[in-house]
C-alpha cells in the first residue's frame, strides 16, 4: 500500500523538454531580408549559444580546478615523481606498490572503520531526531534551528574543542571517567579510543544537518496517508515504519551518499585530533585516514607525489565502491523490493 | 629539525632583547667591500627574504632596518611566511622551486631539510660565484659543510645553531631533595647513567611529576652527542646509504630512551604538542634537553608565573648540536649578485648578533660568538643564567654530522615509534624491530 506513492515520488514528469521546443520555434521565419540578417544571427545565437555561454563559467572553473587536477593526478600517478625532484615513467608501479603497502591498507581500514562507527549511529539518531521535530512541539522553530547550530560551527573549531575534551591529562572526559574510578585514557593511543573520539566529532557536527534534510522530506509526505492509516487502526510506530520510512527512501539514499563521500574523505577531525600536522594519525597510524595518507606521502617528509596521486585515485575507486554498496543497501529500506 | 617551534620565543625574553637592541644599535660595520656602493642612476633592487618560525623567528627586523637605511639601491623585504617548517614552509618552497617562480631571493632552510636541498643543486645559486667562499673561516666546520651541495658547490650559509644544555625545574628539584644550584646540578649528572640514577631518586620522592617530558627530546640530545663518536653520521652514511640499524650511535640513543621509559621516568608526552606545552607550564616534569632555541620555547610555554622556576645546567655527556638554520639563494632569483650581498650581511657577524639579541638564536658564526654582546648575555627568565657563555662552550668542539637526503623522513618515522613505545602502543621487546622497519620504509 505504501510502496506505490514512493515510486511516483522518484519519477519526474517528462515535461522538461517542452519549454525549449517552444522557444526554438519562437523567432519568426519569414522576418528575413538582408538587413535583418545580423539581427537574426544574434537572435539565433541568443537562443542556441547563450545558454552555453551562461553556464560556461562553471564549466571553465570546473575544467581548471576539477578536470585538470583529475587528469594531472592520473598522469602523475603513472610516474615515479618527487616534489621538485626526478620524474620517471613507472606505469602501474605505484598502484602495485600501494596494493602491497600495509600502511595504505591500515589507512583504508581506519577510514572505513571510522565511517561505519560515525555514520550508522548518526543516521539512526538523525532519523529519530527528525521524527521528533516533525511532531507538534512547543518552540518547534527554535528546536529545528538548534539542531543546525553545530553545522555552522567551523570544523576546526569543533575538532580543537573536542581534542581538548579528550586530552589525556587535562581533558573533561577523563576527568568525568575519573569520578567513577576509571584510569585516564590516552585517547590517541588505541584504535578503538581514537576512533570513538573522532566519530563523536563527526556526529556532533553532521547529525543535525541530516536531521533537517530528513525532516524536510518528512514534511512532503501527504497527510492523508497518515489519516488513512490511522483510520485503518495503524499505530504511530506502524505509521513510521510503513509510511514515513519508505517515503523517505530517496532522501535517505541522498543522505547516505553524502555521508559516504564525507566519511571516506575524512580529514580535518583526525588531523586536528593529532595536534601536530604531520599526518601520521597517531604513533602507529591508529587513526590515519586515506586522505591523511595522501597528504603525508605528497607533502610530508617523503614528497612522493606520484605515489600520493595513485593513492588519491584508489580513494576515488574506494568511494565509488562504497557508494555503490550503500546504494544497494539503502534501496532495501522499508522492506520494499 | 623540530626547531620550527623554536621560534615560539617567549614574549618576556623577546621584549627584553628588543629593548636591548634598540638601546645598543650601531656598532661596527662588517659589510663586505662593494656591498655599500651606490650607483646613483640604478633602479633600486628589492631582495625578498623569506623565513619561517613563530615569535621573533629569524630575528632580522633590526638588521633589515639598518641595511635598508644604509643601502637605498638594495632594499630588503623581509617576510616570515609561516611558523611551521616541515608541514607548511618546506612543501611550499619545494613547489615554488619546481614551478620556477614564487620563492624568495633569499630563503631560510631548517637543518632537517638541508640534506634534501643539498641533493637538489639545480635549484640554487652557487655562492662561490659571488665570493662567499671566503667566509669559511667564520663558521664551525659542521655548519659550513652542511651548506655544500651534491655538486660540491657552496649553496647556503649558516644562521643559528642549537648548542646543548639541560633545563630543569628548580622547584620540583627542591621538593625531591635534589640540589638546585646549576653548578651542583651539573655535578649531579656528568653522565647519562648518573642522570638515570638521579631520575630514579627523583621519581621515588615525587609522585605528581615525572623526571622528563617524553622520549624524543632526550633522544635527539643523545643522538647529537653520539653521532660524532661514530664517524659523524646518524641515519645515513656519507654515501647516503641507510645505516640506521648498524650505527651504534642510533642504537645507543634508542637504548637510553627505552631505559628511561621502562623506568617510568617519562611523562609520555609528545614533544611540541599542546599537552606538552601545558605540562611545561604545569610543572608535570622536571628536566628537558635544551638546545639554545628551546629556552624560548620553555619561557613561552611556561609563562610569566613560572619565571625563575626553570633553570639551565650543563647537559650530561658533553657537547652536541640540535637544530639551526641556513640561508640560500634560489636560482630563479633575478638579482643573484645583490641577494648574495644581503646574504653575506645577514650571515655575517652583524646579522648574527642582531638576530641573537632579537630572537635568542645562538649564532653559528664564530666572530659573532666571540662578540662581547653575545658572550656576555644572560637570560633573565632562567635566573640570569649566562646563556652566551654556556652555549658558546657547548658548541666549541662541535663535529660536522652528516645528514642524508632523507634524514628528515627517517627522523620523523622513527621518532613516532619511540613515542608509540613510550605510550604503550608498541611493546618494549618489539620496539627496536619496529624502529628499524619504520626507518627503512621512510628511507624508501
Amino acid at each position: 500500500m505504501a510502496s506505490s506513492p514512493a515510486a511516483d515520488a522518484t519519477s519526474l514528469p517528462p515535461r522538461l523538454e517542452r519549454p525549449f521546443m517552444t522557444l526554438q520555434l519562437a523567432p519568426p521565419r519569414h522576418a528575413s531580408g538582408r538587413r535583418a540578417a545580423p539581427r537574426r544571427r544574434m537572435a539565433r545565437f541568443d537562443i542556441k549559444g547563450m545558454p552555453y555561454l551562461l553556464v560556461s563559467p562553471y564549466f571553465l572553473l570546473f575544467a581548471v580546478f576539477g578536470i585538470f587536477p583529475l587528469v594531472y593526478t592520473l598522469w602523475l600517478s603513472l610516474h615515479d615523481a618527487e616534489l621538485a625532484g626526478d620524474r620517471t615513467f613507472a606505469g602501474l608501479g605505484n598502484y602495485a606498490e600501494l596494493i602491497a603497502d600495509a600502511e595504505f591498507w591500515n589507512a583504508v581500514f581506519n577510514t572505513v572503520g571510522m565511517f561505519v562507527l560515525a555514520t550508522v549511529p548518526q543516521l539512526i539518531l538523525s532519523l529519530v531526531l527528525a521524527n521528533a521535530l516533525n511532531k507538534r512541539l512547543r518552540g518547534r522553530l527554535l528546536l529545528r534551528l538548534g539542531v543546525l547550530l553545530p553545522m555552522i560551527t567551523s570544523v576546526v573549531a569543533v575538532a580543537v574543542i573536542f581534542s581538548q575534551l579528550y586530552s589525556r591529562d587535562y581533558g573533561l572526559f577523563n576527568w568525568a571517567l575519573g569520578l567513577v574510578g576509571i584510569e585516564p585514557i590516552a585517547w590517541q593511543n588505541e584504535k578503538w579510543s581514537s576512533w570513538i573520539a573522532i566519530a563523536t566529532m563527526v556526529d556532533w557536527r553532521w547529525t543535525g544537518y541530516n536531521a533537517i534534510i530528513l525532516l524536510a522530506a518528512m514534511q512532503t509526505i501527504p497527510k492523508d496517508l497518515y489519516e488513512a492509516a490511522a483510520i485503518d487502526g495503524a499505530s504511530a510506530r506502524r505509521q513510521f515504519w510503513q509510511i514515513t520510512l519508505p517515503m523517505l527512501r530517496p532522501t535517505i539514499v541522498f543522505v547516505v551518499f553524502i555521508s559516504t563521500i564525507g566519511g571516506l574523505t575524512l580529514f580535518t577531525e583526525p588531523v586536528t585530533f593529532e595536534g601536530e600536522q604531520m599526518m601520521t594519525g597517531g604513533t602507529t597510524g591508529q587513526y590515519q585516514t586515506v586522505a591523511m595518507f595522501i597528504v603525508e606521502q605528497a607533502f610530508r617528509g617523503s614528497f612522493e607525489i606520484g605515489y600520493a596521486s595513485a593513492a588519491a585515485w584508489l580513494l576515488f575507486v574506494l568511494i565509488l565502491i562504497g557508494t555503490m554498496i550503500n546504494y544497494f543497501f539503502t534501496r532495501r529500506i522499508g522492506g520494499a523490493r | 629539525m623540530t626547531n620550527h617551534k623554536r621560534f615560539a620565543v617567549s614574549g618576556v625574553m623577546v621584549a627584553a632583547l628588543a629593548v636591548a637592541t634598540a638601546a645598543c644599535g650601531g656598532g661596527g660595520t662588517t659589510t663586505p667591500a662593494g656591498a655599500g656602493e651606490t650607483t646613483a642612476a640604478a633602479e633600486p633592487v628589492t631582495i625578498n627574504v623569506h623565513t619561517f618560525g613563530g615569535g621573533e623567528n629569524f630575528g632580522y627586523d633590526a638588521a633589515v632596518e639598518k641595511w635598508n637605511a644604509e643601502h637605498p639601491n638594495i632594499q630588503i623585504k623581509y617576510t616570515n611566511l609561516t611558523d611551521r617548517f616541515e608541514d607548511v614552509y618546506l612543501p611550499q618552497l619545494l613547489q615554488r622551486l619546481q614551478a620556477g617562480s614564487g620563492a624568495g631571493d633569499i630563503v631560510g632552510i631548517d637543518e632537517g631539510a638541508m640534506g634534501l636541498m643539498a641533493a637538489r643543486p639545480q635549484f640554487f645559486t652557487d655562492l662561490g660565484e659571488h665570493g662567499l667562499q671566503d667566509r669559511k673561516a667564520d663558521f664551525p666546520a659542521a655548519k659550513w659543510e652542511a651548506g655544500v651541495n651534491a655538486d660540491g658547490k657552496l649553496f647556503a650559509l649558516g644562521t643559528d645553531i642549537g648548542g646543548m644544555t639541560m633545563c630543569y625545574r628548580k622547584d620540583l628539584f627542591e621538593k625531591a631533595g635534589l640540589p638546585t644550584d646549576r653548578e651542583e646540578v651539573a655535578k649531579l649528572w656528568p653522565t647519562w647513567d648518573a642522570y638515570l640514577e638521579a631520575g630514579k631518586k627523583f621519581q621515588a620522592a615525587n609522585k605528581d611529576a615525572k623526571w622528563m617530558d617524553g622520549p624524543n627530546t632526550i633522544y635527539n640530545v643523545i643522538l647529537s652527542q653520539e653521532a660524532p663518536k661514530n664517524g659523524n653520521v646518524s641515519y645515513f652514511d656519507k654515501s647516503n646509504q641507510l645505516v640506521l640499524e648498524t650505527n651504534p650511535a642510533v642504537k645507543t640513543s634508542f637504548d637510553w630512551v627505552q631505559k628511561f621509559s621502562q623506568q617510568g621516568l617519562t611523562a609520555k608526552l609528545q614533544a611540541f604538542s599542546p599537552p606538552w606545552n601545558k605540562a611545561i607550564k604545569g610543572g608535570d616534569f622536571a628536566t628537558m634537553g635544551c638546545p639554545s632555541w628551546m629556552l624560548g620555547v620553555i619561557s613561552g610555554a611556561a609563562g610569566d608565573e613560572n619565571k625563575g622556576n626553570w633553570d639551565v645546567a650543563a647537559v650530561p655527556g658533553g657537547s652536541g648540536n640540535w637544530g639551526g638554520s641556513w640561508l640560500a639563494i634560489p636560482k630563479q632569483t633575478k638579482h643573484p649578485k645583490e641577494a648574495a650581498q644581503v646574504l653575506n650581511y645577514l650571515t655575517g657577524k652583524e646579522g648574527h648578533v642582531a638576530a641573537f639579541k632579537e630572537a635568542g638564536a645562538f649564532p653559528s658564526s664564530i666572530p659573532a660568538q666571540q662578540d662581547p654582546e653575545v658572550a656576555g648575555l644572560k637570560n633573565e627568565y632562567f635566573n640570569d643564567v649566562p646563556t652566551g657563555e654556556i652555549f658558546a662552550a657547548s658548541v666549541k668542539d662541535l663535529q660536522p654530522v652528516f645528514l642524508g637526503e632523507k634524514h628528515a623522513q627517517v627522523k620523523t618515522s622513527v621518532e613516532k615509534v619511540l613515542e608509540g613505545m613510550d605510550q604503550g602502543a608498541i611493546g618494549y621487546d618489539e620496539a627496536w624491530t619496529k624502529f628499524v622497519e619504520a626507518g627503512v620504509k621512510a628511507a624508501g
